[in-house]
């Protein structure tokens, strides 16, 4: 582990200014202390907002607002976050280990890195922690990789499960930095790799996450995330899907899907739910929408089993809307 | 006087001082003034080392030493082999030239003042290599099998070839057959403690505080090494967080860590990480095994054909005893078997829990599973049809077996009467159930053991033994052995183990702790109690050495395994293919159970290792450089809380009055052997589909 300052910070303008000058962010620390660990991050100056206000739960009108500090847990733990919004709590609670779900942070949830073996090998080529040096898992051991949304450089899965929910949910993300404050949707905060893997999300510097917004409504309710995976717990997804269903009178009017463990990024899948529209929700139905959601996908060496996977996921998860989670 | 200690359930007497941190393992040891070491592995599969940039690295804050092949001493490595050492080839001899033979490979140590110090150094020192493509890959059509050199006499422990019969034309002319390939991925032991030596020099005389599961081999190994009498090494290891047999065997760590710490003058602390235990220290070798049954249309076992190959590096004969149990777990009168070995491009494997054993079985209890569906014959009912009455291998009778009663036991308790004999035609919901069952076995071993005893005048005692304890409980059993036999009450027996200049002790493994170093106590206990009747009575303390062994006629006359059945019930979505155990019984007959406490526990974590080895456990080599892909706890998948359901162990009466005078037989291992195919056929009655490698994942039942 290379040395490195430890600064903490009482006002959000402290944090921001001092972030602008070059200093990174640590709030749960379970991503970038294990990476700075293995000297894959390599922060000089470390920002410490751990007791900033930002770790408030509220609903206003009918969102959910989830401060950037919140922990998994407690997000996942809270009571409106599961009478409003299960799928948001179901997914928290599927990621990670109690231990780390405890430490972290919903912000740096978001900004967690890969889990790609060789983003932490120093003695194996990665585009994405050394650009530019080629990329291992292409031709290499890739059963975990990305089917959708890959390039030639980088093939590495997005790694956060709630990230798929908030995806699917149209979740915002409010920001600020040292020229004021934005919001944006979610989704657009993930980059594709392209020919720059190691550009992975849409910050601009200095900006810090303050909160993430859920808008509540009909098919937030009627909300399932199902992670497939071989052991019961503390593992990735193989593959995920976060799912919504708006049914009225039978039909449905609102589909929402976004599928994890597939994507570069949390992965929306619109044209998924297109085709459910107006359709009465049965198994046929989403078997033939599912089908859909392997359009543009390109599997590797080895992960194959994905083309497969991904769609049984949608399917179920769809079928797990209208079950009690 | 308390008798009938041996059979209570006490509570472990180490358990205080584990959970309070007084316990203190290998690494605790903290030495004044020592210093920090961190290896440098190769970062290639196969080649040389060209160069090392050791100048920059030397230069670094409190950095002390830069050893390398170039400036370490040319050590003696004098011959020295114990039994837990492949009897063939020679032991890798760590910096002593350029030649990287497997990937992780120690190419250089880097010693300074602090850890942090010697990490960063370690991760800044540039070295330099002419590479080559390693065969890491079993199924590598390059990978040339060769008969292992220890197993080529026929009256070797573990033969090569084994025949009785003729089964090859037995299984030609079978009505009914089963004919498949099995194939089990390489698994790490991945004990909680990681390896950690800390080495201190007094002039030529050497202490090493290291984690090992056998302190007088290491002493001995070191010794070799260093060119030393062995008296001059003293090996201290009172306590052991897990090994699975990982510690058995000295491995080069520890060589280095003594070798730093005489180059630099200090005490050394080297402690290896997560990593690193992925190809330093031995693994469970993947293996490939074609097993042929041949019956009649009754059931009746005509024919076993066993031919399995294990990896092994290129400089050593690894050989554990993957065809054994086929000789003699079914009655039929032609068994062929065969073992060959796989050299390749990585470290030498090692035992790891049920070496062999667990991996022979799996085979042939799938085998069997398969052969019952073609038979249409319930499993159970298709074991019983072929249930031998002595060992047909060794043509003797059994000092016990108690495998069907184990069978009746847990078939009870599981409420294997409820199962549909119908593949997949169990269901809950939308969930499809299996109920599989497999049988278990594994040698009764008892090597000599010695140990000391010592009365003092205060009416306590002191047993001190060579032995260690790496999690089983033995501190706690062997204590119950010493007050049994003083007729005094646990609290007043201290045990002592783990110091090299204890009377010697086996290994810690192949489950004959109990037997051997039980044996040994319990004679100088008694030897004591002789001593101390002869003698007057002075107020000094008494004391008395003694060994024990298994007599030699009686070992001739009879075969000794332990036996047990194991049952799995899994659940399988058939939209997802996730697989998950629901529960699982297990019956052995181990002959005297001395702590039912313990035993449960063992069992208990024995079948969590058999779960990770059937539905999780892999160790991913890349072919490009033999690099395992996965050498983390977060992507070697061990079963975690979740992921272990209700577990039942029993325990069958059985009275062996031949193995020892204990009667004990050892459950270390075989708590393991069953619990793959057991859970491998279940995942067949789920879902129809047979998977014959391990471990079965998602992607193997997906096609369903
Ligand atoms: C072994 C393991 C298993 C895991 N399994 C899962 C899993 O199954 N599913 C899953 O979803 N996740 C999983 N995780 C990831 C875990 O959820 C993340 O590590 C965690 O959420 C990160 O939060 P943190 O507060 O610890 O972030 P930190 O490590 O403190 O920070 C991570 C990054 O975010 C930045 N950051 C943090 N807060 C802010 C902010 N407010 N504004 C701007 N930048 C910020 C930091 O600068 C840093 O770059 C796993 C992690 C580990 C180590
Ligand atoms: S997939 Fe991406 S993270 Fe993995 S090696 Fe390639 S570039 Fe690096």
């Amino acid at each position: 582990m290379l040395p490195f300052t430890l600064e903490k910070v009482t006002s959000v303008q402290a944090a921001i200014a001092a972030a602008s000058s070059g200093r990174r962010f640590i709030a749960g620390g379970t991503t970038l202390i294990d990476l700075m660990r293995e000297e894959v991050e390599q922060p000089a100056h470390l920002v410490d907002i751990n007791t900033l206000p930002l770790s408030e739960i509220r609903i206003e009108g009918s969102d959910l607002v989830i401060g950037a500090l919140a922990r998994m847990a407690d997000v996942a733990a809270h009571s409106d976050v599961q009478r409003l919004h299960p799928l948001v709590a179901e997914s928290l609670i599927e990621g990670a280990s109690p231990q780390l779900r405890n430490m972290a942070s919903i912000g740096g949830n978001l900004l967690q890195r890969v889990r790609c073996p060789y983003f932490r090998m120093h003695d194996a080529p990665c585009n994405k922690r050394t650009p530019n040096s080629g990329c291992a898992a292409i031709e290499g051991l890739n059963a975990g990789h990305a089917i959708l949304g890959t390039s030639d450089h980088c093939v590495a899965t997005h790694p956060s499960d709630v990230a798929v929910a908030l995806v699917a949910l149209d979740a915002t993300m409010q920001v600020r930095g040292p020229r004021g404050e934005r919001s944006f949707p979610v989704e657009e905060l993930f980059r594709l790799p392209g020919d720059t893997p190691h550009l992975e999300h849409t910050l601009l510097p200095g900006e810090l996450i303050l909160a993430v917004r859920v808008p509540g409504g009909p098919s937030s309710r009627r909300a399932r995330y199902l992670k497939v995976r071989d052991r019961a717990s503390y593992e990735f997804a193989l593959v995920s899907a976060a799912a919504a269903l708006d049914v009225e009178d039978g039909v449905i009017r609102q589909a929402r899907l976004a599928v994890g463990g597939v994507g570069t990024r949390p992965w929306r899948l619109r044209m998924v739910e297109k085709a459910l529209i107006g359709k009465a929700p049965d198994r046929k139905i989403f078997e033939t929408a599912a089908r859909l959601a392997l359009e543009g996908a390109r599997p590797l060496s080895g992960n194959h089993y994905k083309l497969e996977l991904l769609p049984r996921t949608i399917v179920r998860a769809f079928e797990m809307t209208g079950e009690a989670a | 006087m308390t008798t009938n200690v041996i059979g209570n359930p006490l509570p472990r007497v180490d358990g205080r001082a584990k959970v309070t941190g007084a316990a203190r393992y290998a690494a605790d040891f903290n030495q004044g003034g020592q210093a920090y070491a961190v290896i440098v592995g190769a970062t290639v599969g196969l080649g040389r080392v060209t160069g090392i940039e050791t100048a920059p690295v030397e230069k670094m804050p409190g950095v002390v030493a830069v050893i390398t092949h170039r400036n370490a001493p040319r050590l003696p490595y004098a011959p020295h082999k114990s039994y837990i050492d492949p009897a063939t080839g020679e032991r890798l001899h760590v910096l002593q030239d350029d030649q990287v033979r497997f990937y992780g490979q120690p190419v250089a140590i880097v010693v300074a003042d602090t850890l942090d110090q010697a990490e960063r150094a370690a991760a800044a020192l540039r070295v330099s290599y002419t590479a080559e493509r390693p065969l890491v890959d079993p199924a590598d059509p390059k990978a040339r099998p060769v008969v292992p050199e220890a197993g080529k006499q026929p009256d070797a422990r573990l033969p090569a070839d084994t025949a009785r019969g003729n089964a090859d034309s037995a299984l030609a002319d079978a009505p009914v057959k089963v004919d498949a390939i099995y194939e089990i991925a390489r698994e790490n032991h991945n004990p909680m403690e990681p390896h950690a030596t800390v080495a201190a020099w007094n002039g030529n005389r050497l202490t090493l505080w290291s984690k090992s599961q056998f302190v007088v081999n290491e002493q001995a190994e070191i010794a070799a090494v260093f060119g030393l009498p062995p008296e001059n090494v003293q090996v201290i290891c009172p306590f052991i967080g897990g090994a699975f047999g990982t510690s058995l065997r000295t491995w080069p760590h520890v060589t280095l860590a003594a070798m730093a710490a005489r180059q630099v003058e200090r005490p050394v602390k080297l402690v290896l990480t997560r990593k690193q235990m992925f190809f330093m220290t031995g693994h469970r070798p993947r293996t490939l095994q074609r097993m042929a049954l041949g019956a009649t249309a009754d059931g009746k076992l005509t024919s076993i054909v066993h031919e399995g190959t294990g990896e092994t590096s290129r400089y050593e004969e690894f050989m554990e005893a993957l065809t054994s149990v086929t000789t003699f777990l079914y009655s039929t009168p032609n068994v062929r078997t065969r073992y060959r070995l796989l050299p390749l491009d990585i470290g030498t494997p090692n035992h790891m829990r049920g070496p062999g054993e667990a991996s022979g079985v799996f085979a042939l209890e799938c085998a069997v599973d398969e052969l019952s569906y073609k038979l249409g014959i319930d499993p159970i009912d298709l074991r019983r049809r072929n249930e031998p009455a002595i060992d047909e291998g060794e043509n003797k009778p059994f000092s016990s077996r108690s495998l069907m009663k184990c069978h009746d036991l847990a078939a009870e308790r599981f409420g294997w009467s409820r199962r549909l004999p119908v593949p997949r035609s169990m269901r809950d919901g939308r969930l499809l159930v299996g109920m599989g069952m497999a049988s278990a076995s594994y040698p009764a071993f008892h090597a000599p053991a010695n140990a000391r005893a010592r009365l003092l005048p205060d009416g306590t005692a002191e047993v001190e033994v060579a032995a260690s304890d790496m999690g089983p409980g033995t501190y706690t059993s062997m204590t119950q052995v010493a007050a049994e036999t003083l007729g005094l009450p646990v609290e007043r027996v201290r045990l002592s183990l783990g110091r090299s200049d204890y009377p010697p002790a086996p290994s810690h493994g192949g489950s004959w702790t109990m037997a051997s170093v039980g044996s040994a106590i319990r004679a100088a206990c008694m030897a004591v109690q002789e001593e101390a009747a002869r003698r007057p009575q002075d107020g000094r303390p008494v004391e008395a050495t003694a060994s024990a062994q298994r007599d030699p006629d009686v070992a001739a006359r009879f075969s000794m395994h332990s036996f047990g059945a194991v049952f799995a019930e899994v659940a399988v979505d058939p939209d997802v293919g996730t697989i998950r155990l629901r529960r699982a019984v297990g019956a052995y007959g181990i002959g005297r159970v001395v702590n039912p406490r313990l035993a449960r526990s063992q069992c208990i974590g024995g079948m969590i290792g058999g779960i990770g080895m059937a539905l999780m456990e892999r160790t991913v080599l890349d072919p490009r450089d033999g690099r395992p892909v996965n050498a983390h706890m977060a992507d070697y998948l061990l079963p975690v809380n979740l992921d272990i359901p209700q577990l039942e162990a029993h325990f069958v009466e059985e009275i062996d009055p031949h193995v020892n005078a204990l009667g004990v037989k050892g459950l270390g291992e075989i708590a393991l052997v069953g619990m793959a195919p057991a859970i491998a056929n279940a995942v067949f009655h789920a879902t129809g589909k047979r998977v014959r490698s391990l471990p079965i994942r998602i992607e193997d039942v997906l096609s369903v």
